[in-house]
């Protein structure tokens, strides 16, 4: 009986040691940060405080927009569940360091990539999901049709340590008019200073002034003046140093894009697996095993796009039946005259 | 010996504590910003900030340093908590003066005002005159002017602007009637001492300081132009007043807040300053034929000033600290400026912030000093 026992436990302890060894071996490929958000079961993913269209909540706190949907499809490859996303709602000025000091994972919160915040402050740009610029909004009555109307004296309203209030300065200075500045933390603030009167001018991202012109006491008294005065590509950010996290979140990215473009919804996706285009097979999990180089299984990306659906599907649902932008402008696949454009999933 | 290494031993354990916890949280510290590929450095510091700061006392804008942002945000900070310190001490000195008043409706008013606005959060007092109050007021092309010359808009308080020729004449002026002053006085107080003879010096001070500078307009040397406010039209619907100064509405909305809420704790102290003088004092005071105010001014303030200067002095930190408040409403202090826009800008998160809080630390400091050199004064000095 004791003899039993004892082969009985061999037996057991070299199955585990057997068995650890095998995860141990997977592990290894496995980033810190998956690792990570799978044994806390959700992904960590840092939103605007409510911007329409790209991360906004609801009255019961459920989060929409195409910044959200960038974060379910990360949960849906890593974690099998697109409804498994912790929002973190950050003003502009919290963002990157919540970022950096690892509070969240991913930051989605339309957040511009520049040379100095990709390559200073320990942040990678991991894609673009939305090409923006900067444009101007003022009231109807004012008369203002052009930016070039602005005379001196003009006070310009805008969110605190954005690219927008650099932008702002160079547009100004380059056309020689002296301005006041009045520069809030959160976008409500700005945006009730400006209905008050306080300024004369909302500057932010053209996406931004539509999305925000809804919070207005009377929006269609406002237009927004049609110059652009810079480019703003928004897009996904995580921290630097875990290469194999980064790719997951600029693939969960690559795939929505690049899922539009061969026509995989979330309603065919699965009856795109007896495709005849091997392109189309990958991006089903049908064929090849894309998956495992981030040391995800083959079906990671089938999940973003039956959970989450592609490009198309997520801005058609956020921004344009929202009414915020119906025109998808350069955030057209570049086989319909857009300017998006992604590496093939191969 | 045995008694010396007692002493020393805890003495060198705690500062080894204190060198560990430093030691530790700077390790630590390096070692994630190492793995995060995040440098550090005050470099910074020098380069071109690129961002205009709504309203500076000194010139300034994006083309300058990020250390002249630093510098701008410091120096509206300062302008604030000397605003806020000046006004909370003259509402508090009346209000708590006012709390003694043998008038009903005075005493009862001023305790209303005291536990009113001593109990409402600060934060919210700075949202109620900046959202609720100021966020009311007209449209500068609609607006009524107040005082004749100065107008209250929504888009800031326009007033007349001095424009001064040798204004630096005008402070010498000043200067020198001062010093005059201070020699009357001294004169006078011997004169006193010596033949009991009173000298109006109160009358004399307020005349030298209004004659000396008048002197300097009259001779020509001074000159005074003032710009007033005129309406300027930017666009069909919007305007604003130009030509004369203009102080944002989040400067009034920030004072306003803080000196209101600060005066309640200095009128608490003066109350408690002017009660803390036993009422023996005043009576033997009234006794030899002193009258109320001579009574005030020489017998009870002297006294009373010792117990007020201690607590007022933290009362006058904590404005200073709580002007911090500022980033909520968009008023370019310090923190707005400097732990704002220049730290998103440059990402330099410890950097910045341990600079920030040197400041602070330094700003309490030496208004620390300030009152305590004061309140040294004002001691009584044992013979």
């Amino acid at each position: 009986m004791l003899k039993t026992l004892k082969t009985l436990t061999y037996l057991l302890t070299s199955i585990a040691l057997l068995l650890s060894f095998e995860t141990g071996a997977m592990a290894a490929k496995k980033s810190k940060t998956l690792k990570k958000t799978q044994k806390m079961g959700f992904v960590r993913c840092g939103v605007s405080q409510g911007l329409p269209g790209f991360s906004n909540a609801d009255a019961s706190g459920n989060w929409t927009g195409v910044d959200v949907d960038l974060c379910r499809a990360v949960a849906a490859a890593t974690l099998g569940d697109s409804g498994k996303v912790k929002f973190f709602p950050l003003s502009a000025k919290e963002r990157f360091t919540a970022l950096t000091s690892g509070e969240i994972d991913v930051l989605s919160r339309n957040t511009t990539w520049t040379l100095s915040r990709d390559a200073d402050i320990g942040l990678t740009f991991v894609g673009v999901n939305f090409y923006d610029g900067q444009g101007f909004m003022v009231r109807k009555s004012s008369g203002i049709t052009s930016v070039n109307q602005f005379k001196a004296g003009v006070s310009a309203c805008t969110n605190l340590g954005t690219t927008t209030e650099l932008n702002m300065r160079d547009f100004f200075n380059s056309k020689g008019i002296k301005y006041e500045p009045v520069t809030f933390e959160k976008a409500d603030e700005v945006v009730a200073a400006y209905d008050a009167g306080r300024c004369d001018t909302y500057t932010t991202d053209k996406s931004g002034l539509a999305a925000q012109r809804i919070k207005l006491s009377k929006p269609n008294d406002h237009i927004v003046l049609p110059e652009t005065i810079s480019k703003e590509p928004l897009g996904p950010v995580v921290r630097q140093g875990d290469a194999v996290w980064e790719d997951i979140v600029r693939w969960s990215l690559n795939v929505m894009i690049e899922a539009e473009e061969y026509g995989i919804t979330s309603a065919n996706a699965d009856s795109m697996k007896s495709s005849d285009n091997p392109a189309v097979k990958r991006l089903v999990g049908a064929e090849g095993e894309l998956g495992a180089a981030f040391g995800l299984d083959n079906d990671w990306s089938l999940r973003i796009i039956k959970q989450v659906g592609n490009y198309g599907e997520s801005y058609k649902r956020n921004i344009a039946d929202t009414g915020i932008l119906p025109d998808r402008g350069p955030n057209q696949l570049w086989t319909k005259g857009g300017i998006l454009y992604v590496p093939p999933a191969r | 010996m045995n008694h010396r290494i007692k002493n020393i031993i805890p003495q060198l354990l705690t500062l080894l504590f204190v060198v560990a916890v430093i030691g530790f949280f700077t390790i630590n510290a390096q070692l994630n910003m190492d793995e995060r590929g995040i440098d550090f450095g005050y470099g910074f510091l020098s380069q071109e900030s690129s961002f205009d700061v709504q309203f500076s006392l000194i010139e300034y804008d994006g083309s300058h340093s990020y250390a002249k942002a630093y510098l701008v945000g410091l120096l509206n900070t300062i302008l604030v908590s000397v605003l806020g310190i000046i006004f909370c001490t003259i509402i508090g000195v009346i209000v708590g003066i006012a709390r003694l008043s043998p008038n009903y409706l005075i005493r009862n008013t001023a305790a209303w005002y005291v536990e009113f606005f001593r109990n409402v959060p600060l934060l919210l007092q700075i949202f109620f005159w900046y959202y609720a109050a100021l966020r009311a007021l007209p449209l500068p092309e609609n607006t009524e002017p107040l005082f004749g010359v100065t107008y209250l808009t929504v888009k800031g308080y326009y007033i007349p602007r001095f424009i001064w020729e040798n204004f630096d004449i005008l402070v010498y002026s000043i200067l020198a009637a001062i010093i005059s002053i201070v020699f009357i006085r001294n004169y006078a107080r011997k004169l006193q001492e010596e033949k009991g003879q009173q000298t109006p010096v109160l009358l004399i001070s307020v005349g030298l300081l209004l004659i000396f500078p008048a002197i300097t307009f009259v001779t020509g040397m001074v000159q005074l132009e003032v710009a007033l406010p005129v309406l300027k039209q930017l666009s069909k619907t919007s305007f604003i007043y130009a030509e004369g100064l203009s102080i944002p509405p989040e400067l009034l909305a920030l004072v306003l807040a803080l000196s209101l809420y600060t005066a309640t704790f200095v009128a608490e102290c003066v109350r408690a300053g002017v009660q803390g003088v036993s009422k023996g004092q005043k009576e033997a005071a009234a006794s030899i034929g002193l009258t109320p105010n001579q009574i005030l001014k020489l017998v009870i303030m002297p006294q009373a000033l010792r117990i007020i200067i201690p607590p007022t002095t933290n009362q006058y930190l904590n404005l200073t600290k709580n002007s911090s408040l500022a980033a909520a409403i968009a008023y370019p202090d310090l923190v707005l400026v400097f732990a704002g826009t220049a730290l998103m800008q440059t990402g330099r998160a410890i950097e910045i912030v341990s600079i920030t809080m040197l400041t602070y630390l330094t700003l309490s400091l030496a208004i620390s000093l300030l009152m305590n050199w004061y309140n040294k004064k004002i001691a009584i000095k044992e013979k």
